[in-house]
């Protein structure tokens, strides 16, 4: 790989009050046609050179906040502040900032460098520099080869490649990212989602990325908002959205989960329908415990541990086998099902079939207690 | 067996492929290339007492469309074809000026009222060419408001019209022709790609310069379609240019038309047909080679 760089030009914003690329949005919302709240009053703070992701189900409002941002739709209420610089007004061609579209857009007239070199064009840059420049990013993504040809002869992922080096040769404050990966397979998209990921580390520009796709968000992000019907549920570090869900919706939407209504017992007891879980946190008027497939343990009933907490003999109903890991649904006494994940590093001597009996083990501080 | 089972399989097959394009076939070579052959055996007639064909074989008829006869070479005849050539050019660019505006009109319009704003346009279209040219005749002839406003603005001599003549001519190609380039454009602006649009104003281009980056090479297809559509009948056209364009200004069509009506000499006027087939297809080869090096050649209709 050519170690070709680019000048980062990530410094303060005009007033030195907000840095290059960060954005505030305050009380954003943009209602549609026919009474359709696409986003509904929100705030958000995104900090500068940070990979955020907008993570949702498909008319969650992600892609008109993202829309929004680049200047496609106008707010009906709120302000968008990009460096500091309040933009809600400014029309696309005037912001700073440049999408990569789902459908890559790219124009099919011009060839793959002048695709590139359009943005630089429009805003005047010198034809030499414009050059230097489109071949720096080219040679950066690894699409130099192809340079002469139209963006009909390339294939899905070189195209990829061709629209988000259009966005970063204009070097943004901003770069917007509308669900690019999903027309790739898995595998590609896998590779892609790397090499996003450290082409934005590389060169340090504010990313913002919508997806449906949970595991993309997981492998890419710094920080995720989950949105759900145009409001944000909840805004955090990949970690700790994942690990602490602060709400049933973002539990299930990130990951496998279990969960379980429950009824508070005295002593950090949660009455669930399998029966009493100790718990690690003091029980306020969260009514919700949660605990993910991976984070339980099952032992052969032969060795399961006697005097932990929380251990529950069960009936395995279902196996279900990944390649990594193996997803086991169990059925406790009662009849409650539980999911739980089981990697396959010993799958040889440790594996189970429908039928055989195991015990689980939630240990209590895997179980996290949500409001509702 | 299996011989025979294919050999009957071939006879079907045979079979279904006579009966879907034999009809079709049967009407080309009755109604056009019969037609067109015989025309083109007449060219090389000499001429009867009467106008009519008349042995012996002969290449005069195509020399007198060079501009040869027996008072010599004149340069009529060129400037016949050029005349005409210049007024399927002025319709083609004119109707191309109108459709645009018209088209993203429509486009921008809600889809459910769309083909109604498109309807308005076609309908003229279907009632008589020959009536349409005829209204065009009252409103630009000598007695009409138009002609009184261009004699008082000192455009024409008093007592004279807009009609005949050349203005009154194009008016009238590009009246009758519109449709015929606005129905392509809207084809193509309709199926319109608007995420390049955006992609064009997300990479800082905004009015003139995101339409000839973004929208106008989308519409190309539909603009050689409409190109060709207009072109073609207007370079031939008898109708208008015999209607409004008057005596002044003679036109390939009137041409043709009078050596079969007016002093006959059929082997002549089927040279000058022949004449004009080739030159309209060898303009259309031009026009694909050109258009397939443009790169947008695949939506072209012709």
């Amino acid at each position: 790989m050519t170690e070709a760089t680019l000048p980062i030009r990530n410094t303060q914003g005009p007033d030195g009050a907000a840095p290059r690329g960060a954005i505030r949005l305050e009380g954003i919302s943009r209602v549609f046609g026919g009474g359709i709240v696409a986003v509904d009053q929100i705030d958000l703070d995104i900090r500068a050179g940070e990979f955020f992701t907008l993570l949702g189900p498909s008319g969650c409002g992600k892609t008109t906040l993202l829309r929004m941002i680049a200047g496609f739709e106008t707010p009906d209420t709120g302000r968008i502040l990009i460096s500091g610089r309040e933009m809600q007004n400014v029309p696309p061609h005037k912001r700073a900032v440049n999408t990569v579209f789902q459908s890559y857009a790219l124009f099919p007239h011009l060839s793959v460098a002048e695709n590139i070199g359009f943005g630089l064009r429009m805003r005047g840059v010198a034809k030499a520099e414009r050059l230097a420049r489109t071949e720096q990013i080219m040679a950066l993504l690894q699409i130099d080869a192809f340079a002469r040809r139209n963006p009909a002869q390339l294939s899905g992922g070189q195209r990829q490649r061709v629209a988000l080096a259009r966005a970063l040769v204009n070097e943004p404050e901003v770069v917007l990212l509308d669900e690019p990966l999903s027309a790739l397979d898995a595998k590609l998209r896998a590779e892609l989602q790397v090499e996003l990921m450290r082409m934005q580390k590389r060169l340090g520009m504010t990313f913002i990325f919508v997806t449906h796709d949970q595991h993309e968000a997981l492998v890419m992000s710094d920080r995720i908002a989950v949105m759900e019907r145009g409001r944000m549920l909840q805004v955090g570090p990949v970690l700790d959205v994942y690990e602490q869900p602060r709400s049933v919706f973002v539990a299930e939407f990130l990951g496998l989960s279990n969960i379980w209504k429950f009824t508070p017992r005295p002593g950090n007891v949660a009455e669930t329908a399998l029966g009493a879980l100790a718990i690690n946190t003091r029980i306020d008027t969260q009514r919700t415990a949660m605990i993910r497939p991976e984070k339980i343990w099952l032992y052969p009933e032969a060795d399961a541990p006697r005097d932990r907490p929380n251990t529950f003999p069960g009936v395995v109903r279902e196996a279900i086998y990944m390649g990594a890991s193996t997803q086991y649904n169990v059925e406790l006494p009662g009849g409650a099902i539980v999911l739980a994940l089981d990697t396959n590093n010993q799958a040889a001597e440790r594996s189970w079939g429908p039928g055989e009996r195991v015990v689980l083990e939630l240990k209590p501080g895997n179980i996290m207690l949500i409001d509702g | 067996m299996q011989g025979r089972a294919e050999r009957t399989e071939r006879l079907a097959r045979a079979w279904r492929l006579w009966m879907t394009a034999g009809p079709g076939l049967f009407w080309i070579v009755i109604f056009l290339l019969l037609p067109s052959l015989i025309l083109l055996g007449i060219g090389f007639f000499s001429i009867g007492n009467y106008g009519n064909p008349h042995l012996p074989l002969s290449l005069e008829p195509f020399r007198e469309v060079a501009g040869y006869s027996i008072l010599g070479w004149s340069p009529d005849n060129i400037a016949t074809i050029l005349r005409s050539l210049l007024q399927a050019v002025s319709a083609a660019g004119l109707t191309i000026l109108l459709a645009y505006p018209v088209v993203f009109f429509i486009v921008t319009q809600p889809p459910a009222l769309r083909p109604l704003l498109l309807l308005f346009v076609i309908l003229p279209s279907w009632t008589n060419q020959v009536v349409r040219t005829y209204a065009w005749m009252e409103l630009l002839g000598p007695g009409s408001a138009l002609s009184h406003l261009a004699q008082n603005a000192g455009l024409i001599p008093p007592h004279l019209g807009l009609m005949p003549g050349i203005l009154a001519m194009q008016i009238g190609l590009t009246y009758n022709y519109l449709p015929y380039m606005v129905v392509p454009l809207y084809a193509a602006a309709e199926k319109l790609d608007w995420s390049l649009v955006e992609a064009g104003r997300d990479l800082y281009a905004s009015g003139r310069r995101l339409f000839w980056s973004a929208v106008f090479p989308q519409t190309i297809p539909g603009l050689l379609s409409g190109i060709i559509l207009v072109a073609i009948p207007a370079f031939g056209d008898y109708v208008v240019p015999t209607l409004l364009g008057g005596g002044k200004s003679m036109m390939i069509g009137s041409l043709i038309a009078s050596q079969f009506l007016d002093t006959p000499n059929w082997p002549y006027g089927a040279a000058l047909t022949i004449f004009m087939l080739i030159f309209t297809c060898a303009g259309l080869i031009v026009f694909r080679v050109m258009s397939k090096r443009l790169g947008s050649s695949e939506g072209s209709m012709i």
